[in-house]
This record gives structure tokens, C-alpha cells and sequence, in this order.
């Protein structure tokens, strides 16, 4: 009777999780497909799923177009960049925070997070003049900071909960060892957080990456990355649908290939301290 | 060289004071153990010496020279932690050698010191292994070995044999003694075990909530322990203790005579008690014994035929009774 009923569970959240990643996965996948449709299929009523004559013309409009290689660049640029910026400056900080907390830390580790409840707009206007005064605008340099900056909260508070599984002797082994703190963070702290390091860089690559407010508002032309590459398709003077969705398709597949290859860093590092 | 001295030094974690005022001097070479109840402070003391906490008032001083505000690196001393605290990372061979690399040691003198040490401890066959493939002895030991290559000032170590099964633990007791023979550099060493305290001190500093009760030799502590908590701290089974009438009989508060120093006897004796549990082990025989002053614990050498429910006398030696007055004090 037991095995029964937990069989038939077993299957009823089978179903249900298939239904939840399906329904997830059906936009991509209607997007991806439409991107091999004419103009004409793509807006067809009732729509084609599979049924329509394959085509790779909006493809080689899309790169007759604009030059998708110059946004795939600015793109990573900007992910990696940020990414490697943050994790600089948040190694340090979350070392302090898990290894020499104060009463304080907690208060500080909200605050941060509280940062990321702001609604961006809210402060477009102050950084859009600060990065007019300091000609930051359409420059990758100043979109690295931006993207650096508003994700600096989710890498500090994800290498916090990693280091907070470190046991505090190792890092006090290392000291009597000799250590400076310098040498501490490097030859052990990071070496030991590696994969949690690991986690927290392909998970803000990803975020960097997707990113669209900033870089659509920030960039004009010479630094403008993927997002601002999709956008363009969707111009008010007529919609082609099949052309836009071959253009994200071009956006999404780098960092979903990405996202495929390190999924089993990406479910760890997302699940970290609730498993285990 | 490595003599250590602890002037008026507390420590204060945020309203607790966890030591009150504390002097101790440990001399070059010596071998001292810190003993007491857990949480007595003896962790703490050790990681003020060590630098991985700060004083909060008072001076450390190592080798005459003031340590109170050098960083740990910088103490010359080495610790081996209860959890062993190795590199899970590096494998043995770069354990041992972290303190020479930090130490900027050319790389020929650090192959060669960690290969002497790795002789030394019997852990050449794990050398390529990582920590995580080793036992728990072995482990010990590698983190012995990273202490021993730096030669320090001192070794510190924080009840380093307490994750290990009995019988390990005898061993590497008697490893860690012969190597301070060895080396003859200052060693201190924290446990709550007694055992460990009397079997390789040379001094023995008891502690209770941070205040220290007693120093001495181990036999100094056995003989003569300053007042009640050490008497009762110190050997095993415990001291027994008469108060009331009895004891006022030798001109005390409390007297205690150790279960050793009781003579044990079924046809006559001081006083009579009725046996309780008995543990025949062959080479002792340890009783316990309801007495009109309560529940003794006897100790009578090889097997002595006494069941439960019997009759027994007991004759205490009266130049091993020890007495203390009203304040725990003992008299002398
Ligand atoms: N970092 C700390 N913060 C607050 N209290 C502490 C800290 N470390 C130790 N204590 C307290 O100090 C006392 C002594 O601890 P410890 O030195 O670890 O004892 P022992 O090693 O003798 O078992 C304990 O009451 C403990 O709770
Ligand atoms: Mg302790």
C-alpha cells in the first residue's frame, strides 16, 4: 500500500515538474522556432508548430544587417568583465563577513540585498548624468561598472554563504602558518571555495548577460551588447517577428550552451545550503 | 628558545569576562598542560598566546620580547588544532611545506625539511595523498609534521588526541612525549583529560572559569592539591570526601583520601560500608562502597573477592589523608 501511494506521488510530481519546465521552456522554444519561419508563417492564425517550410533567410538578413559578433563581443566583455571585477572586490568582503563577523553584519548583508529591492528607474536619472559628466555613456567601461555594481549584492551574498562552510580553523591554521591575509585569501580561502566561486561566476556571467534596463539605457552603438541587438528588431515601423526571433535566438544561445555545459555547477551553486 | 610569560592578562568576550586577571610564566623547554573542566577558558588562553585572539588587557611577552600586539605569524609559534585543520586542498607533501613556502624558504630546504619530517612522523607513504584519504592518526600527525618543520618557539596544542579511538590515542600520546624528548622545545597543551595532564606534563597548570586553581609537577598536584577542586580534579577514580564529625576528628572542614589510599578488608578496619558496584579487572578491583559518610570508591590492587551486598572494612592511610578547611583551602 505504502509503495503504492508513494509510487503514484512519485508520479504525480513527475508530471507536475515536466508541466512547470515546459511551460518555462515553451517561450524559448516558440521563439527559436519561429526564427526558421518566413514573416508570413511567423504571424500565420492558427500557427504552425513544426509544419512550415524551413528557412535560414532571417538569419542572413539579420547579419547582413548589423554585426552580431560586435554585440556578442560587448557582451562579454561586459558579463565577464563585471563578473571578475566583482568577485575581486567580493572575496574580501565576504571573507570579513563570514570569518571576522561583527554585530553588525547581518544589518550589512540586508542592506546590500535591500539594494537589489530598488526599482532600477528609480535611479536612472542620477546615474545617467553621472555617467554624462564623466563620458561613461555608450562606453563598455561604464557599463562593466554599472553591471559590476548592481550585482555586487547577490556574488558577495553567495561567496558569504559558501565561506560560512569553511571551518574558521583551516583559515586560523594558515595564519599561524604564517600567512599574511593576502596569502590566506589566496593559497586557501579561494582554493577551498573553488567551486562556490565556480557557481557564483556563471550565475552573474548569466545575469550580466541578460541584463537589459542598463544596457538598453546606458549604450547607444559602440558599446552596445546583445540586448540592445535584440531590441533593434523590434522597431515600431512594423513588426517582423520571424527576423527578432532569429535575433534572440542568436542572444540566448551563447549563454544557454553556457548554462547547459555547467549545469551541475549552476544547480549546485543555486541549491547550496539547502542540500547537503 | 621559547619561554613564555603572561602578565595580568583578561579576556573579555563582549560583557563575559572569560579570564580574569591571569599571571603565568612557562619556561624554555617545557612541557605544560592546561587542564580543566570544558570550558574553563583553556581554548581561549591558548589562542590569546597564539595570537588568534587579542588580549583584553595585560602583556605576553615570548622570550622577553612584548608579542602582545604581533599577529600570530609573527609569534614564531605553531599550533596543532583539535580538528586537525589541514589544507583539504593540498596534498600532505604541501601541508607540510605551507609554513616554509610562507616562510620564503628556498625550494631545496623545503623539500629537504619536509622529507625529514615526513620521515620522521612514518608519512613518507602518504605523501602525494590529500588529507581527505588519510585516518584520523595519520591526519594527527600531519599536522604535527607542518607544526615540527618550522621549528618554532613553541608548539601549541588544543586537545589534539580527543577525535581519536582510546587505544590511538595512548600512541600518539606517547609520540607527542617522545618528541618533545626530541626537540626539547616549549610545549603547551590543553585537554580535559587528566590522564593526559599527569602522564605528559611537566607542569600542569589546572584552570576552573578561567581562574588558575593550582601549577605543579603532577605529583605536586596529587600530593599536595591546594584545594578542593584540584584534589577532586586530579586522579582517578575521583578523591573521597567526609565532611561533619569525622573530618572535624582531624581538625578539618572536609578530609579526602584518594580510593589508592584506603586498605581494604573483610575482617576488621576503621569504618564498615556495605559494597555497591563492584569492577573486577584483574590487575585492580574497584568498589564502591556505602559508608555511614556516604558513597566511597575504593581501589585494592589485583582481584579482591568482595559481591554485592558484602560487608567490607575500610582503613584509611593516615598520612594520605588530605584536609581542608571551611574555604576549600587545604591545610598543611
Ligand atoms: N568567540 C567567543 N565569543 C564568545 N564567547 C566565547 C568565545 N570563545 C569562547 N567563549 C566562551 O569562553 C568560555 C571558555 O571557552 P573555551 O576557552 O573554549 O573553553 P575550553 O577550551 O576550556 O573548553 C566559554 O564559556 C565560551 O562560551
Ligand atoms: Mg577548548
Amino acid at each position: 500500500m505504502a509503495r503504492a501511494s508513494s509510487t503514484s506521488r512519485k508520479l504525480t510530481v513527475t508530471v507536475f515538474a515536466w508541466l512547470v519546465g515546459l511551460t518555462l521552456f515553451f517561450p524559448v522554444l516558440w521563439t527559436v522556432l519561429t526564427s526558421f519561419k518566413t514573416e508570413a508563417e511567423a504571424i500565420a492564425d492558427p500557427p504552425s508548430l513544426l509544419f512550415f517550410n524551413w528557412t535560414l533567410e532571417n538569419y542572413v538578413v539579420v547579419q547582413e544587417r548589423s554585426n552580431y559578433f560586435r554585440y556578442f563581443w560587448n557582451s562579454v566583455l561586459i558579463s565577464v568583465g563585471s563578473t571578475v571585477i566583482g568577485l575581486i572586490i567580493a572575496v574580501p568582503a565576504a571573507w570579513a563577513m563570514a570569518f571576522v563577523p561583527s554585530p553588525r553584519t547581518r544589518g550589512i548583508l540586508m542592506w546590500m540585498l535591500s539594494t537589489k529591492m530598488l526599482p532600477p528607474v528609480g535611479v536612472l536619472i542620477p546615474i545617467y548624468l553621472i555617467f554624462r559628466d564623466m563620458n561613461l555613456l555608450d562606453t563598455r567601461t561604464g557599463l562593466i561598472i554599472v553591471m559590476m555594481l548592481i550585482n555586487l549584492p547577490i556574488i558577495v551574498w553567495m561567496l558569504y554563504t559558501y565561506f560560512k562552510e569553511i571551518p574558521g580553523e583551516i583559515l586560523e591554521a594558515a595564519r599561524m602558518d604564517g600567512a599574511q591575509l593576502r596569502n590566506e585569501i589566496i593559497h586557501v580561502l579561494t582554493p577551498m571555495a573553488i567551486p562556490g566561486i565556480a557557481s557564483t561566476m556563471l550565475l552573474n556571467v548569466i545575469l550580466a548577460w541578460n541584463e537589459a534596463f542598463w544596457t538598453l539605457n546606458l549604450t547607444a552603438a559602440k558599446a552596445a551588447p546583445l540586448t540592445a541587438f535584440i531590441a533593434s528588431y523590434s522597431s515600431p515601423e512594423g513588426l517582423f517577428y520571424a527576423k527578432l526571433s532569429a535575433a534572440s535566438t542568436m542572444a540566448i544561445a551563447p549563454i544557454l550552451i553556457l548554462g547547459w555545459f555547467s549545469q551541475k555547477q549552476l544547480v549546485r551553486g543555486l541549491t547550496f545550503g539547502a542540500v547537503k | 628558545m621559547g619561554r613564555i610569560t603572561l602578565d595580568q592578562i583578561t579576556k573579555s568576550f563582549g560583557e563575559a569576562q572569560v579570564i580574569p586577571p591571569l599571571d603565568l610564566t612557562i619556561e624554555d623547554g617545557e612541557f605544560v598542560v592546561f587542564v580543566g573542566p570544558s570550558g574553563c577558558g583553556k581554548s581561549t588562553l591558548l589562542r590569546l598566546i597564539a595570537g588568534l585572539e587579542d588580549v583584553t588587557s595585560g602583556e605576553i611577552r615570548i622570550d622577553g620580547k612584548p608579542a602582545t600586539d604581533l599577529p600570530p605569524a609573527k609569534r614564531g609559534l605553531a599550533m596543532v588544532f583539535q580538528s586537525y585543520a589541514l589544507y583539504p586542498h593540498m596534498s600532505v607533501r604541501k601541508n607540510i611545506a605551507f609554513p616554509l613556502k610562507m616562510a620564503k624558504l628556498p625550494q631545496e630546504e623545503i623539500n629537504r625539511k619536509v622529507e625529514n619530517a615526513a620521515q620522521v612522523l612514518n608519512l613518507s607513504p602518504y605523501i602525494d595523498k590529500r588529507p581527505g584519504q588519510l585516518s584520523g592518526g595519520q591526519r594527527q600527525r600531519v599536522a604535527i609534521g607542518r607544526a615540527i618543520v618550522r621549528e618554532p618557539a613553541a608548539f601549541l596544542f588544543d586537545e589534539p588526541l580527543s577525535n581519536l579511538d582510546a587505544a590511538l590515542r595512548v600512541n600518539m600520546r606517547a609520540e607527542i612525549s617522545e618528541l618533545h624528548q626530541q626537540l626539547s622545545t616549549t610545549m603547551i597543551y590543553v585537554t580535559h583529560d587528566q590522564v593526559e595532564a599527569m602522564t605528559m606534563a611537566d607542569k600542569i597548570v589546572v584552570l576552573q572559569a578561567g581562574v588558575i586553581e593550582q601549577v605543579g609537577s603532577p605529583l605536586d598536584l596529587y600530593n599536595h592539591p591546594r584545594n578542593l577542586f584540584v584534589a577532586g580534579f586530579i586522579g582517578s577514580p575521583k578523591m573521597n570526601f567526609i565532611t561533619g564529625p569525622e573530618a572535624a576528628k582531624h581538625g578539618a572542614h572536609t578530609i579526602g583520601i584518594r580510593p589508592e589510599h584506603l586498605r581494604t578488608s573483610k575482617e576488621s578496619g576503621e569504618w564498615t560500608g556495605r559494597v555497591g558496584l563492584g569492577e573486577h579487572l584483574g590487575s585492580d578491583t574497584f568498589l564502591r562502597v556505602e559508608t555511614e559518610f556516604g558513597e566511597m570508591t575504593v581501589r585494592t590492587i589485583g582481584d579482591f573477592d568482595a559481591r554485592h551486598g558484602d560487608t567490607v572494612y575500610l582503613t584509611p592511610d593516615p598520612a594520605r589523608i588530605h584536609r581542608f578547611d571551611e574555604s576549600g583551602l587545604s591545610i598543611r
